[in-house]
């Protein structure tokens, strides 16, 4: 089947390059023959990247390890669960899933221009078949990015999943990072579109503006369930450490909230042209950089799988696409004026461009970050790195800026906020951000941090505007229907479900950043080295080394570990006690003995956490396995030349003689208060994106009989 | 062997698929029937524009004298939209 998997990209390359072609004539001649064509090829590419991965899936399903990606990166003790996910974990895999996600994305967006914007379309079409044949030739015309390369002879075990991405986050994290990265795509192409066309009014914008909110969602979800994965699997206690790639994630999320606001003020008011397909280049190079760090090895990162020789034309595409995008911006500058001007600093589109500031200057700080140690050793000879704390000297006081900000945004007025606009809309948000304060200061220990003090005023203060935004907004619909409160309501924000979803993720991140400031400020985290019957404290926890754990086979959370060592802690906390069991887990090694091999391979930490609204209890242990070193040679070389069941049960025999002389296990606890409040927020942007994105009838009958009626009215007259 | 084979019937699968348009075998769709599309979204923005103008003045986020500026303007534009509807039939 590989061979019909190598056919499938051969004609999927062919085939985008006609729709490159096809939609470049289409553009210039305005054939609609040769535009249809184009967008039919883009279908013919969906179908294509489908079947080419149903084979690479149900190779890894079936473990054919004559497929080299499957032998890599699978094996056949590895559970099926994983199996399924280990595509994305190799570079071939993962450009598969990026050239699938387009030819999706793709057709699902021809589908629904296929009836519009028939200037901008077929060169929609061509750059969206450009994206997808750079990546096509990616996997084509380099070794190590052939997704459907094969081994001969047949090996006879694969080398298994990294086990640090057995992790049901892991599960979903990929695709849903390059669902974004390759969402935004879309809107690109359509900006491109509209600028060769010089039809740079709103059209392209109302096109896909779904699709960068899909793609804003997913990107920012993915990015959710890394930090999830980071703070429940890597066994640090942190869930965000400014790695490269981390920050290559958040980059584009940035410059997309930052697209998805000023385009409302594009669609409102004609401003902004010129910003927004600005950031929109922005947002997709910015995304392509994504890709490129994960994929070249470029930076150090937890992330970046190896060295990679696809670095180059990555870089070489990368500047194409800034270079050409610049130049057509440059030669449409006369397009992209104003249609108004600002009236007043004190109007909603002046908050619009200052969120808009913040989030580009958030992003600048961080590409600076991220790219610092490539510039000091360019300038000096020397790679430095700036660290956690520099990132957060400059990214809390803009965080907390955007946080003021997001509740400003609702409820300022347009054009010019008069004095009576601020005390109406102000009044009550204000109020709400000195009564937190107040509270906080003489109820709770948060006075000893100004910043997480600012930082819960100023959510307060949003959460406040957001509730005062669905009060009055219901309350105008029942003054027009007389409706009931809650179904007028559920009727306003059914009607408005952009604003209103809007208002939700405001809200969501605002909890998120909530979460972020109280425990990054009042976590307590404690190392310490302990021998059953010991203890340590760990803010207002008491944890004593009950005895330790010694499996074979019994790792609880499935991810087909061979060993797990851990340890039963006694919790204490006031009057509360509980017990947990933290472990790590050992996985086998491909180039020691038959026996050391158990012990040499990659280990993972099984981190206990126990979640609480106001704060959590994290535990992490780290056994110390060199204590068995002396049985495991001793073992090595009585039992070398053994059968497979003798050296089973010396494994068993180590392993049980950790459990029964326990050497001093290494420990981190952290009490953290809020963690989970970070999850509920990202929770409730997803809520309010999906809002957002809920599809709504046609406007025929969303219209209501009074603006038909007076429209009907107005029409006869003019 | 199965590779040329599979190369040969998805490159076929392929050509045909994407050379329907160019022999006439599907309604490439009217510029008429385009440009009513066309129109149809445009008033569908507009309308929800002008809700949305409505909702902010209800709500204290638009004076009077810009709600009325830009209610007018809108509805003027929504009446063009809906005048050129009416000249595509």
């Amino acid at each position: 089947m590989a061979a019909v998997g190598s056919a499938c990209l051969v004609v999927a390359f062919l085939t985008v390059i006609y729709a490159a072609g096809a939609g470049l004539y289409a553009g210039r001649t305005g054939s609609r023959a040769a535009a249809v064509s184009g967008r039919r090829a883009i279908y013919c590419l969906a179908g294509l990247m489908l079947l080419a991965t149903a084979i690479l899936e149900a190779a890894y399903l079936r473990t054919d390890l004559s497929f080299r990606l499957v032998a890599n990166n699978s094996s056949t003790d590895t559970p099926t669960f994983y199996k399924l996910t280990a595509m994305w974990s190799s570079q071939a895999g993962s450009l598969m899933l990026w050239v699938l996600l387009l030819s999706l994305f793709s057709s699902a967006v021809l589908y629904s221009t296929r009836k519009s914007l028939r200037d901008i379309t077929p060169w929609a079409t061509a750059v969206l078949a450009v994206v997808a044949a750079f990546f096509l030739g990616l996997m084509l015309f380099f070794e190590e990015a052939r997704p459907f390369a094969t081994l001969m002879p047949v090996p006879a075990e694969g080398n298994g999943l990294n086990p640090l991405l057995r992790h049901p986050a892991m599960m979903f994290h990929p695709p849903m990072l390059y669902t974004g990265y390759v969402g935004f795509t879309i809107p690109f192409a359509f900006a491109v579109g509209a600028l060769i066309t010089r039809r740079t009014g709103a059209d392209w914008i109302h096109a896909t503006r779904r699709f960068a909110l899909i793609a804003w969602s997913f990107l920012g979800f993915g990015i959710l369930l890394g930090a999830l994965w980071s703070f429940a699997e890597l066994g640090w206690g942190g869930y965000w450490a400014w790695d490269p790639v981390e920050n290559a994630s958040l980059m584009p999320w940035l410059t997309g909230t930052a697209f998805l606001h000023s385009i409302m003020i594009q669609e409102r008011r004609g401003m902004l042209k010129l910003w927004n397909v600005s950031l929109v280049i922005g947002t997709f190079v910015l995304a392509l950089l994504g890709t490129f760090l994960v994929r070249s090895g470029i930076l150090q990162s937890i992330h970046a799988f190896g060295e990679s020789t696809v670095g180059g034309p990555f870089l070489i595409f990368i500047g194409i696409v800034l270079v050409g995008s610049v130049a057509l911006v440059i030669t449409r500058r006369t397009d992209l004026r104003p249609e108004a001007k600002f009236d007043s600093l004190a109007s909603r589109e002046a908050v619009f461009l200052l969120n808009n500031l913040v989030l580009v200057a958030l992003c600048a700080f961080i590409f600076w970050g991220t790219f610092f140690p490539l510039i000091s050793e360019a300038l000096t000879g020397k790679s430095e790195s700036l660290g956690p704390p520099w990132f957060g000297l400059v990214v809390t006081p803009l965080a907390l800026v955007l946080v003021l900000l997001s509740g400003i945004g609702p409820v300022i007025a347009w054009r010019r906020a008069t004095v009576a606009n601020l005390r109406r809309n102000f009044a009550f948000p204000v109020g709400a951000l000195v009564a937190t304060l107040l509270v906080l200061i003489f109820l709770t220990p948060a006075a000893g941090s100004g910043t997480s003090l600012i930082m819960f005023s100023f959510v307060g203060f949003t959460v406040a505007v957001v509730i005062q935004e669905f009060w009055r907004g219901s309350a105008a619909r029942r003054s027009m229907t007389g409706e009931p409160r809650g179904v007028a309501l559920v009727r306003l924000v059914g009607r408005n479900r952009r604003r209103y979803g809007g208002y939700l993720v405001h809200v969501g991140i605002a909890v998120m950043l909530l979460g972020v400031a109280a425990s990054s400020a009042f976590a307590d985290q404690q190392d310490a080295r302990l021998s059953p019957g010991q203890s340590m404290k760990a803010g207002e926890y008491t944890i004593t080394y009950r005895k330790p754990t010694a499996e074979i086979l019994g790792d609880q959370s499935g991810t087909g570990a061979p060993i797990t060592l851990g340890a039963i802690l006694d919790v204490q906390r006031g009057n509360r006690h509980f017990v947990v069991s933290p472990s790590r887990n050992y996985y086998p090694s491909g180039d020691a003995g038959p026996i050391s091999r158990f012990f040499e391979g990659e280990a993972t930490s099984e981190v206990v956490v126990r979640w609480g609204l106001l704060g959590d209890f994290w535990a992490a242990v780290q056994p110390d396995i060199e204590a068995l070193q002396g049985p495991i040679q001793e073992a090595e070389s009585r039992f070398a030349d053994s059968s497979g069941q003798v050296q089973a049960t010396a494994i068993q025999a180590i392993v049980q003689s950790y459990a029964n002389n326990p050497p001093p296990a290494a420990f981190r606890v952290i009490d953290t208060p809020m963690v989970v409040w970070i999850w509920l927020g990202g929770g409730i942007v997803m809520m309010g994106a999906l809002t957002a994105l809920w599809p709504g009838g046609s406007g025929r009958r969303r219209l209501s009989s009074v603006y038909a009626a007076r429209l009907g009215r107005e029409l006869e007259r003019a | 062997m199965e590779y040329v084979l599979a190369l040969v019937v998805l490159a076929v699968l392929v050509t045909v698929v994407v050379a329907r348009p160019w022999v006439g075998g599907e309604d490439l769709g009217g510029r008429v029937d385009e440009r009513r599309s066309e129109l149809e979204a445009a008033k569908e923005a507009k309308y929800r524009e002008i809700r949305d103008v409505q909702l902010d003045h209800a709500t204290g986020k638009l004076s009077e004298e810009d709600y009325k500026k830009t209610d007018r303007e809108l509805r003027g534009q929504a009446i063009e939209i809906l005048k050129r509807l009416d000249e595509l039939d």
